[in-house]
């Protein structure tokens, strides 16, 4: 994925729609202020994601992140390699590092997320 | 703290200015971490590390009844050091709670406390709530002064290099007033982490240079600045305890494991008549746990054992050296010999855990 063309949510998940499709993963910046990942948790195939609402979390050694899920839907394939190495994530949160691959039956919520400038703005600000 | 300035160290704009990320801890802003914790884990393992602690309470006792004012309130036999020595010991409330575990040095003509951070102002209160009748007084170093910790296997070379008096032979929880830099300068080595180190005590204002130098010192060792997470896994590695977390003014000392620092015999000091009765009493008792996944068991966590909750995990974390998730746990002695398979609440989820020895870290033998 060019993190240019993706939509973000303020609390750092990307989103790529492709048809139905959607891909999920997170920033770098989320990557970058977790440091030290020691293991992710990600939903089974076929579960249901629910716009706004935890789908799987990301452990560092200092804390554990909830992951929320930007869109509702299906998830249609889970990136298993992440879960086996979750260093691959920290490596490559945009390519190898995808985490979900979800079936939208609404993919209109997604032009609603930031864009690739309004989110660097948003982390500029939170980074001071 | 809320509504109170928050509190900064002489090294504070050093930590900025070294992509340092600041936190808020017992009131004062600290790094977390410069790079990785996990790097600057290592890097304390296998060369050496600087951090920053002048955050740490240090108080001066002086008068004649300094030692007489120490023995009263703290659990260890302050009159049994010697110049130069230095004694773990615990400062205990009237009802045998730990309200602090504390570091008592004899600088020679007197006795000097570090403290932990967060409890400083509580300890100076206890302190002078309990002087009655006696000819001393205290005197809180902790903003004229800055503290440096020097730790891992090059400490020794690093520390050396612009201090003036030897260290090779300076033994462990001793110290000596030297010169760094021109500066007068007290060290000891003492540390935090279970590695070989010093820690270092300059005047505020020759901080940023004594810290500059020690960096400079370090750089053919690979010395990197190390911050509080870091910190946090390297005492927990090595199983040393941390208020707040293993105890505090709810805990007895036998229940963590730290009746060696009470010495019952010494005479009458604040809190021994409520642990009189609790020596060999103890509910509970500190273990070390290997949890059976990666995913961290973290304080308040409830360790249960055939279903029934038996304790709460004090602290958690992913051990860099050994590669595993590990946590300290106060559980009832029933549930605490190694090997006894137990389970841990882990956000929800039930996470298999073994009783293991502790320390889970100890550094090797020195080669000779």
């Amino acid at each position: 994925m060019d993190p240019m063309t993706l939509k973000y949510t303020p609390t750092h998940e990307w989103v790529h729609l492709d048809g139905d499709v959607a891909t999920l993963g997170i920033s770098r910046f989320a990557v970058d202020q977790l440091t030290d990942l020691i293991v992710i948790e990600l939903p089974k195939l076929g579960a249901t994601l629910t716009k706004g609402k935890p789908f799987g979390e990301v452990e560092s050694v200092k804390a554990v992140s909830d992951l929320y899920a930007p869109i509702s839907g299906e998830v249609v394939e889970v990136n298993n390699s992440v879960v086996k190495d979750v260093q691959i994530l920290a490596e490559d949160p945009y390519v190898k590092g995808w985490l979900v691959k979800v079936k939208v039956a609404d993919a209109s919520p997604v032009a609603a997320l930031l864009d690739h400038d309004a989110y660097q703005a948003k982390v500029a600000d939170e980074a001071h | 703290m809320a509504g109170e300035a928050i509190l900064k160290t002489p090294l504070n704009g050093w930590h900025q200015a070294h992509r340092g990320r600041l936190v808020e801890f017992g009131g004062w802003s600290m790094p977390v971490q410069y790079s990785t914790i996990i790097e600057e884990h290592q890097a304390v393992r296998q060369r050496v590390g600087l951090f920053d602690i002048s955050h740490m309470g240090r108080l001066e006792f002086v008068g004649p009844d300094a030692l007489a004012w120490l023995e009263k309130l703290t659990t260890n036999y302050a009159a049994r050091l010697v110049p130069g020595q230095v004694q773990y010991s615990l400062v205990l409330t009237e009802s045998g709670g730990i309200l602090d575990d504390i570091l008592v040095y004899r600088t020679g003509p007197g006795y000097s406390v570090v403290c932990n951070a967060s409890n400083r102002i509580g300890v100076v209160e206890h302190f002078e709530a309990n002087r009655a009748g006696l000819d001393a007084s205290l005197v809180d170093r902790t903003f004229d002064t800055a503290m440096i910790a020097i730790q891992g296997p090059a400490a020794l070379a690093t520390a050396q290099r612009h201090l003036d008096a030897p260290l090779t032979d300076l033994p462990y929880y001793h110290g000596l007033p030297a010169t760094f830099l021109g500066s007068p300068t007290s060290v000891s080595r003492t540390g935090y982490t279970g590695e070989d180190g010093f820690e270092l005590t300059v005047p505020a204002d020759r901080a940023v240079e004594a810290w500059e130098a020690l960096i400079h010192a370090g750089r053919v060792f690979g010395v990197l600045p190390i911050g509080l997470g870091a910190r946090d896994t390297l005492r927990f590695e090595a199983a040393m305890p941390l208020h707040g977390h293993e105890m505090d003014d709810t805990t007895d000392p036998y229940a963590v494991g730290l009746g060696w620092a009470v010495k019952l015999k010494k005479g009458d000091f604040l809190g021994r008549a409520a642990i009189l009765g609790k020596k060999g009493h103890s509910t509970a008792t500190r273990v070390g746990l290997e949890l059976g996944g990666k995913r961290i068991a973290r304080q308040g966590a409830e360790v249960m054992l055939g279903g029934r909750t038996v304790g709460r995990v004090t602290s958690g974390t992913f051990s860099p050296t050994l590669g595993k998730a590990l946590a300290m746990a106060s559980v009832e002695p029933a549930a605490s010999a190694v090997g006894t398979a137990l389970t841990v609440d882990v956000r929800g989820q039930v996470e298999p855990a073994t009783v293991v020895p502790l320390p889970f870290y100890r550094r090797p033998a020195t080669p000779a």
